[in-house]
């Protein structure tokens, strides 16, 4: 693509987002994603002509509001490839649904003598649940570690799951190095186990086509908010026969059949793990912005990411004092990009890059054992989107080669 | 080049600490951490007679938490205990944004965090080392070494 034909498809995609302007260079993508217009008029949409409380009303505007709730659990079923709408139950977020694993599916599964197998390079989200239940039914966590760039193989992986292994709760890529796990082979292996597969979509589903038939994973949670949907909507998908011998996660409205004095029976699935209100403008916002990503596609998307990625570090492979953690491919890192910088601390780095108008993130990603086993307690993360560009990655590097400077060195 | 927070008091601070080594006579220590930041320090103080006669401090973090370290022990070592609790008063009220032009020039180097107040993101690491001193104030046995 020449770079003329390149600036006129970033003009193209960045119509479509209010927030994005020549200012500001935004790279905390893996944080959460900007919004474009259909996404935000899709919201505004439901809340001026739908609105009413799904699932529950006999007049026709809690008919159409219940629609709309449940065409956008369509829409996310064909996005992930899930045989059924059953398997998909809504949530705020990925923390959630991994919660709502993390409770509902241990309580009955899990004893003191069987194992939980996760990786170092978990987000504290698919980490802190499954040591919280590990505490609750005595079972052992263990962790799997990865190589320096980031990387796990077949052989790590037999090496770590045992027998007594019940759950392994994996991410699909790091959102600190951004290195994908090869979730098919590893559920495979799982399942000769007898073991459950949880997979931590956050940072894959946003970026590549996810088929949770193909990977054969039990599990899969993901966010709206990091692939262009309001904040507040996330997915659990799970299969049907296990989220069918599952208790409920939270107890109340709308996941209830009959209700007596001493107990109830519960809902069907997906309602079942729907307790209270349901988020059905988010859901609505998750639909549109399903719609906008296929309207682009996965192929475009890909193309832009990897390209920009290629592109930055290229250019960063020039400054002597920045480091990227993980591997030097670009194609692994899924267009995040964590650097240290030598003799400047990360929230210096993020501080400064901000007085430059280039947006990244500092601290530890919420992935605090996985830099500490890679030897760092903090770095920054530039992450990119599809609607990034070169210019951008260029403020990026520009204010790289800055930093020492404008701390004394 | 650039409008920087990053003023070359902050940056010599940070780079160049006159405060930060050990203090093998310290009577006092304490650990200090922002999580948010992963500052950690370890604040170390010699008080006799109600005086701070001497203090360092040891440990990593971004560039505010350490300068500002630093310039608070400039600003302390020499002084009475109760005139080191002041100037903390006083410093943790400037990061609100509500001193005036007579206190601030009483925190001498210091002063120059005062635009901390418009960075909420970074006040935890410029009071980090105010706090862990008020700290050791408000329960010296903690902090007690030996």
């Amino acid at each position: 693509m020449t770079t003329s034909e390149r600036k006129r498809e970033d003009a193209e995609i960045r119509k479509d987002f209010p927030l994005l302007s020549p200012k500001t260079a935004y790279l905390d993508n893996s944080a959460t994603t900007q919004k474009p217009r259909q996404v935000l008029e899709a919201v505004s949409h439901y809340y001026e002509s739908e609105n009413a409380n799904p699932l529950r009303g006999l007049y026709q505007l809690s008919l159409k509001a219940t629609d709309s709730y449940e065409q956008a659990r369509e829409a996310v079923r064909a996005f992930i490839h899930a045989k059924s709408t059953e398997e998909i139950i809504f949530t705020r977020n990925a923390t959630e649904s991994l919660n709502l694993v993390g409770y509902s599916w241990t309580a009955d599964n899990l004893k003191p003598e069987d194992e939980i197998l996760i990786t170092i390079l978990e987000h504290h989200s698919n980490m802190l649940p499954w040591q919280q239940a590990a505490k609750r039914t005595g079972a052992t966590l263990k962790y799997l570690e990865c190589d320096k760039t980031g990387n796990i193989t077949e052989e790590d992986f037999r090496r770590a799951i045992t027998p007594k292994t019940k759950l392994v709760c994996m991410t699909h890529v790091s959102n600190v190095i951004g290195r994908t796990n090869d979730l098919k082979t590893f559920a495979r292996i799982a399942h000769e186990y007898g073991a459950v597969f949880v997979a931590d979509g956050a940072q894959s589903v946003p970026h590549m086509p996810v088929d949770v038939q193909d990977l054969d994973v039990d599990f899969l949670a993901f966010s709206g908010h990091k692939m262009l949907s309001p904040m507040g909507i996330g997915v659990l998908y799970g299969k049907k026969e296990i989220l069918d011998a599952m208790q409920p996660f939270l107890y109340g409205g709308e996941m209830i059949e009959y209700v007596t004095r001493e107990g109830a029976t519960y809902a069907e699935l997906p309602h079942k793990f729907e307790a209270g209100t349901v988020n059905a403008g988010g859901a609505v916002g998750l639909h549109a912005a399903i719609q906008y990503i296929n309207s682009i596609g996965f192929d475009k998307i890909q193309e832009r990411e990897d390209h920009l990625t290629a592109y930055a570090m290229e250019k960063i492979k020039e400054i002597p004092e920045v480091h990227i953690l993980g591997s030097d491919d670009p194609k692994e890192h899924h267009g995040i990009l964590t650097f240290t910088v030598d003799g400047v601390h990360p929230h210096d780095i993020a501080a400064m890059m901000d007085e430059d108008h280039v947006d990244v993130r500092a601290g530890h990603h919420c992935a605090q054992p996985l830099l500490k086993f890679l030897g760092t307690m903090s770095t920054a993360r530039a992450s990119f989107s599809f609607y990034n560009t070169e210019e951008e990655a260029d403020r990026l590097v520009d204010s790289m080669k800055t930093l020492r400077k404008r701390m004394g060195y | 080049m650039h409008n920087t927070f990053y003023s070359e008091i902050l940056t010599e601070h940070n780079l160049h600490p006159t405060h930060k080594h050990e203090l093998p006579d310290a009577n006092y220590e304490l650990e200090g951490v922002n999580p948010s930041c992963g500052d950690d320090i370890i604040l170390k103080l010699r008080v006799d007679d109600g005086v701070v006669k001497d203090g360092a401090f040891v440990g990593d973090g971004c560039a505010i938490s350490q300068a500002s370290a630093d310039m608070m022990l400039d600003l302390v070592i020499g002084r009475p205990i109760e005139e080191a609790k002041r100037l903390s008063e006083i410093f943790l009220r400037m990061i609100k944004g509500k001193i005036t032009e007579e206190e601030k020039e009483e925190l001498e180097e210091a002063g120059a965090l005062e635009d901390i107040s418009h960075m909420p993101a970074r006040v935890k690491c410029a009071v980090l080392g105010w706090h862990t001193m008020d700290e050791i104030f408000e329960d010296p046995d903690k902090a007690k070494k030996g």
